[in-house]
């Protein structure tokens, strides 16, 4: 069933009729491992990758790098639950490497997102530097491209 | 000038291919969907395309010799041996070729006689046909039917077969009906070409394009059938490699030999860099392969479940990445079920009978796409059925 979410990962708009045909399973069975993957937490949720390049919306994203003190009792995740908690920050991984948590910060402007983390990001108690970078263009998210539509078309030629 | 009376009269009497002119009336639309490719959508795997650059960096733009790079005979018959379990040898038996399409021609050249009859199952690849007869020997059609879920049948082939008989087109994994042959279906074949003494052309490109738990079998493993058989195959549909230009053929060293003898005289050799390119999917391109098998099992199943859903019946195509769906039930011949499928949605589809009389009441649809594309393509499919029902 690991097929089913690779298939829905890639694609979430599949009826439980064309997966069921895709994997050769009965649609009942796709119905209830759906339902076990959300109950279980196992899908979180559906989004669009949405290119907002192509929208009139202000729409600015930043990876900042956070180097921090890990905590006595909790180690690094009671500092990843509290850069999860401001509705800026869309993703914390933590990582190895140079510095301790990538987070992805979203915003209107580039202002809104260097407020924010002179403000509160680095205020936070522990956190000993960070390191903002502006993403200036997504050409790829999540396996689509948003970039050329014209390596998209067709170029098979019609042979025979 | 009047250039007919200069042309060679068997060229003229060679019809233009039937695929053609939807291509060409697609070609006039702007927002056409197509599913009419006969090639995989997949790009060549990149460590594939790697390797073709690592040699032209490299210098190496020679010729090959004519047979191919030894690395790369090696490379086919132990592949040969790994997944089909016959054994050729890599300096006698083989022969690298500009597609299998060059391999294809060279097998009829060399064996077919004037006069000499060649059967040709149909629906098939449209090359069989003027290719026989550019050699001067006679096509011989044979049906293969819908009911026999469009298998070549032992009882059929035997009907066909008089003295001038001398080989049999064996086209499985079928483009365009998808069909396959299994071991018992194969060994029935092999009866009656023992017995009636003729040779198989076995083109066994789409041999790594089976789904289910079947896997391609070869009538060259058929007990009596190596020293009869000439296989053809390629890395154009397993690879993803169609602009490469790479087959090859397998068979006796005799007929090997002569083709050899033709393609050293008519091509030379096959192109270089494609060699080395090839060499590394023989090596390190298992993974590819069953990669993109997968993903074309599932677009299969998608597709065909589509159709059925439609109302147009499809039986279980079990190889290459075509479905063949009956569209007898619209009261429409192929032809008219296509123009009028791609002038009303602008959906492209092949009619069977491009691929033979026998093919008419069907049409050939193509899988080598992607899901969201086939999707799209299959509800504007619905959408035409469903006006078509209402009289429009």
């Amino acid at each position: 069933m690991n097929k089913l979410l690779q298939l829905i990962r890639k694609n979430a708009n599949f009826t439980t009729a064309e997966l069921s045909a895709m994997l050769g399973e009965p649609e009942k069975l796709i119905k209830e491992k759906l339902h076990e993957y959300h109950q279980k937490g196992i899908i979180k949720g559906y989004q669009a990758v949405v290119n907002w390049e192509e929208v009139d919306d202000s729409y600015v994203e930043a990876l900042i790098e956070l180097k921090v003190t890990p905590k006595k009792e909790t180690g690094f995740d009671e500092m990843a639950q509290m850069c999860m908690a401001f509705e800026e920050v869309e993703s914390v991984y933590l990582m190895a490497g140079v510095y301790d948590f990538a987070l992805i910060v979203r915003g209107e402007t580039m202002q809104d997102i260097a407020m924010f983390v002179a403000k509160k990001l680095s205020t936070i108690d522990g956190v000993l530097s960070t390191g903002t970078h502006f993403i200036m263009r997504r050409y790829k998210d999540r396996g689509m491209n948003l970039f050329d539509a014209e390596n998209q078309t067709d170029e098979r030629s019609l042979i025979l | 000038m009047d250039y007919q009376k200069y042309m060679n009269t068997r060229i003229q009497s060679v019809q233009p291919s039937g695929i053609r002119k939807f291509f060409d009336i697609a070609n006039e639309m702007k927002d056409v969907i197509s599913l009419s490719i006969g090639e995989p959508d997949f790009q060549t795997p990149w460590h594939i395309r790697d390797e073709g650059i690592r040699s032209l960096t490299k210098g190496k733009t020679w010729y090959s010799p004519n047979r191919g790079f030894a690395d790369l005979l090696n490379e086919i018959t132990k592949y040969y041996e790994r997944r089909f379990g016959i054994t050729y040898s890599p300096t006698k038996q083989t022969l690298v070729t500009v597609g299998g399409s060059e391999a294809i021609d060279l097998v009829l050249r060399v064996l077919v006689d004037e006069g000499d009859e060649v059967i040709i199952p149909q629906p098939s690849f449209v090359c069989y046909h003027p290719l026989t007869v550019m050699s001067g020997g006679v096509p011989v059609v044979i049906n293969t039917k819908n009911e026999d879920n469009f298998r070549l049948r032992a009882d059929d082939l035997r009907a066909a077969i008089t003295d001038k008989t001398k080989l049999l087109v064996l086209p499985f994994p079928n483009n365009p009906t998808g069909a396959i042959m299994e071991r018992h279906d194969l060994e029935e074949i092999a009866k009656v070409c023992i017995e009636k003494d003729i040779l198989v052309l076995s083109d066994e490109i789409y041999s790594e394009l089976t789904y289910g738990v079947r896997d391609h079998v070869s009538i060259a493993s058929i007990d009596g059938m190596y020293e009869r058989t000439v296989v053809i195959n390629g890395f154009s549909k397993s690879y993803a490699m169609t602009g490469w230009r790479l087959g090859y053929a397998l068979g006796p060293a005799e007929i090997i030999g002569q083709m050899t003898k033709l393609h050293q005289y008519g091509i030379m050799s096959a192109p270089t860099t494609a060699q080395y390119a090839a060499i590394e999917a023989l090596r390190n391109g298992d993974r590819d392969v069953n990669r993109m098998r997968d993903e074309y099992d599932m677009r299969r199943r998608l597709v065909v479940d589509a159709f059925n859903d439609m109302g147009l019946t499809c039986f279980e195509p079990l190889g290459a990445f075509y479905v063949f769906p009956c569209i007898k039930s619209t009261g429409l011949s192929s032809d008219e079920f296509c123009t009028r499928l791609i002038m009303e949605k602008h959906v492209a589809v092949v009619p069977g009978n491009a691929f033979g009389e026998s093919g008419n009441g069907f049409v050939r649809v193509s899988y080598s796409y992607s899901l969201k594309h086939l999707k799209i393509a299959l509800e504007r499919i619905r959408e035409f059925l469903e006006e078509l029902h209402h009289g429009n």
